[in-house]
């Protein structure tokens, strides 16, 4: 966890509600100094109702130190409320393990409160202990959720095993999100996947439904992989796959 | 005309309701925690069913261009398992201040027991502590003595009749809901609850003061159209459009709205988190497409491709 994140989050969230400092101030040091969970409940349930849900108004600058603080971190996007609730639920001490208090959170949140617990994970302690959780969010049918994970989230990039990446960007084309917000598309890349997406990508045209142009990027460092040449061959000799979208 | 439906059980619907609720023109909805049609017999299938309609239900709805919202609360027939009842108890105070979460709601009698009073009158008191409105479900049997104990109780309690809305009066009971105070809810629910033509003679009578139509649609034979079908029949029998707009629209956002958590711009104009996470695109903002009452389903019935 990087207190610096916590400071960033702190300052972004007063300088933008000044009027609620102090129930920030004063609620996070209770938090801080070991409050009951059930402050920190009360605490989640008022954060939009006393900040409001505006976006996070961020300037490059903002964004650059995000960055600094903890590498590939983008709050853009990041509601003031969700910002609270995340920099809450890191500021709060307990005995307990996190992925224990995420999961407690988790279990009885709204919409709007199961994005920003989610879309928080790159500052979380312990990346290794929250596995099963990101599970559950990926699974979600909900896809701001599953996208709070899978965009503009470095976690994935950095914590998931190729299965879980795999099927990350499988579902995302599923369930009609984009691919461009990935972080890490190129690097994660890898022969299993290309061979998946080359699979889906037939099941679509057989179906006659379109493959988004997005597919490729994954494939194209595995083009000549014997496992799926021939296929990509005989779909740019049917017409249904343009070979510029390769190089 | 916008419509909003304050007492919807949309987990137990299809999404060919969903559309045509859109189409009818009903812009938002209230979802109480209810009775699912069987018993919980675990506390976490409470908890998960709280879950679902603070969540993934409000999700589904957002993508017909329904606002939603719920209530949470105890339902008097689980009142009586005392053993989940204390459990649920335990939880509510999570859920209660959930966005969205409008009331506290349905609590009140079914066969007016104990146990049913003790959990009625404690869900009263959150409601006061934390300040939300409450959905008083008043009793099928013996209803009109289980419909003034209701408010009876309310006001034992300290509640003021303006945050209490009771709901599933007649016309047996919907003078002195109206005289005390409160908020008169009525269930245009075939069979057992109110008809509509019944409900456009209540209109002529008590005019459109704090009363609130609902379909109470659910697992049951009921009509998710309830409100629509109910505003189409009292314009075309003369009752003046103002009075429909209340009973159909704005007294369900007045009285609900008490909650701090439903405003007509959640649907008019929505924060950009919200047409972000919650419209993808489907916009609320149908403008100008006149409402149209079908039957759910009937735009697929006539269409036999599959694609």
């Amino acid at each position: 966890m990087s207190n610096t994140a916590k400071s960033l989050l702190r300052n972004w969230i007063v300088v933008q509600a000044p009027e609620q400092a102090a129930w920030i101030n004063r609620s996070l040091d209770a938090l801080a100094q070991g409050a009951p969970d059930r402050d920190l409940y009360i605490f989640l349930g008022y954060a939009p109702r006393k900040l409001g849900k505006a976006d996070l108004e961020l300037s490059g600058k903002d964004l650059a130190d995000a960055n600094m603080a903890q590498s590939g971190w983008s709050p853009k996007g990041w509601s003031i409320d969700g910002a609270a609730r995340v920099l809450a639920l890191l500021t709060a001490t307990s005995n307990r393990p996190f992925s224990d208090r995420f999961k407690d959170l988790r279990r009885t949140s709204d919409v709007s409160e199961m994005i920003a617990l989610y879309r928080g994970l790159p500052l979380y302690p312990s990346p290794e202990t929250m596995e099963f959780e990101v599970g559950e969010g990926l699974r979600s049918n909900i896809r701001a959720v599953f996208e709070a994970i899978a965009h503009d989230n470095p976690f994935p990039r950095d914590n998931f095993d190729e299965h879980r990446w795999n099927h990350m960007v499988l579902k995302a084309l599923f369930v009609g999100s984009n691919l461009a917000p990935i972080l890490g598309l190129r690097d994660r890349a890898n022969p299993e996947l290309a061979r998946i997406l080359v699979d889906y990508a037939q099941e679509r045209w057989a179906a006659g439904r379109p493959v988004t142009d997005e597919l490729w990027i994954s494939v194209r460092p595995f083009k000549d992989d014997p496992a799926i040449a021939d296929q990509l061959t005989q779909a740019i000799s049917k017409g249904q796959l343009n070979k510029e979208v390769l190089l | 005309m916008m419509f909003i439906d304050p007492h919807a059980h949309m987990i137990s619907r299809t999404t060919d309701d969903y559309e045509a609720m859109a189409a009818a023109g009903v812009v938002a909805l209230i979802e109480p925690a209810f009775w699912v049609g069987q018993p919980r017999t675990y506390v976490g299938t409470y908890v998960d069913y709280l879950s679902s309609i603070v969540g993934w239900e409000r999700f589904r709805a957002s993508q017909f261009g329904i606002r939603h919202y719920c209530t949470v609360g105890l339902n008097s027939k689980e009142a009586n398992n005392e053993e989940l009842a204390e459990g649920v108890m335990e939880w509510l105070p999570r859920f209660a201040l959930k966005e969205g979460v409008v009331a506290i709601g349905e609590i009140g009698y079914d066969e007016q027991t104990p146990l049913e009073d003790k959990y009625f009158r404690l869900q009263l008191s959150l409601a006061k502590e934390l300040n939300l409105p409450v959905m008083v479900h008043t009793p099928h049997r013996d209803k009109k003595r289980g419909t003034s104990k209701s408010m009876d109780v309310c006001e034992e309690m300290g509640m003021d009749p303006s945050m209490v809305i009771i709901d599933h009066n007649n016309e047996e009971t919907v003078a002195e809901t109206l005289q005390r105070g409160y908020w008169a809810g009525f269930s245009i629910y075939p069979s057992t609850k109110m008809g509509n033509e019944r409900m456009v003679e209540l209109l002529k009578q008590y005019g459109g003061e704090r009363i609130i139509v609902d379909s109470a649609c659910d697992w049951g034979i009921s009509d998710c159209l309830g409100v629509a079908k109910t505003a189409h029949l009292a314009l075309q029998s003369g009752i003046p459009e103002e009075t429909v707009r209340k009973v159909c629209y704005q007294n369900a956002l007045e009285a609900y709205g008490q909650s701090g958590q439903m405003n007509e711009q959640d649907w008019l104009n929505p924060a950009p988190i919200d047409q972000r996470t919650l419209y993808e695109g489907n916009s609320i903002l149908r403008g100008g497409r006149e409402p149209k009452i079908e039957a759910p389903g009937e735009r697929r019935a006539g269409q036999m491709l599959i694609e």
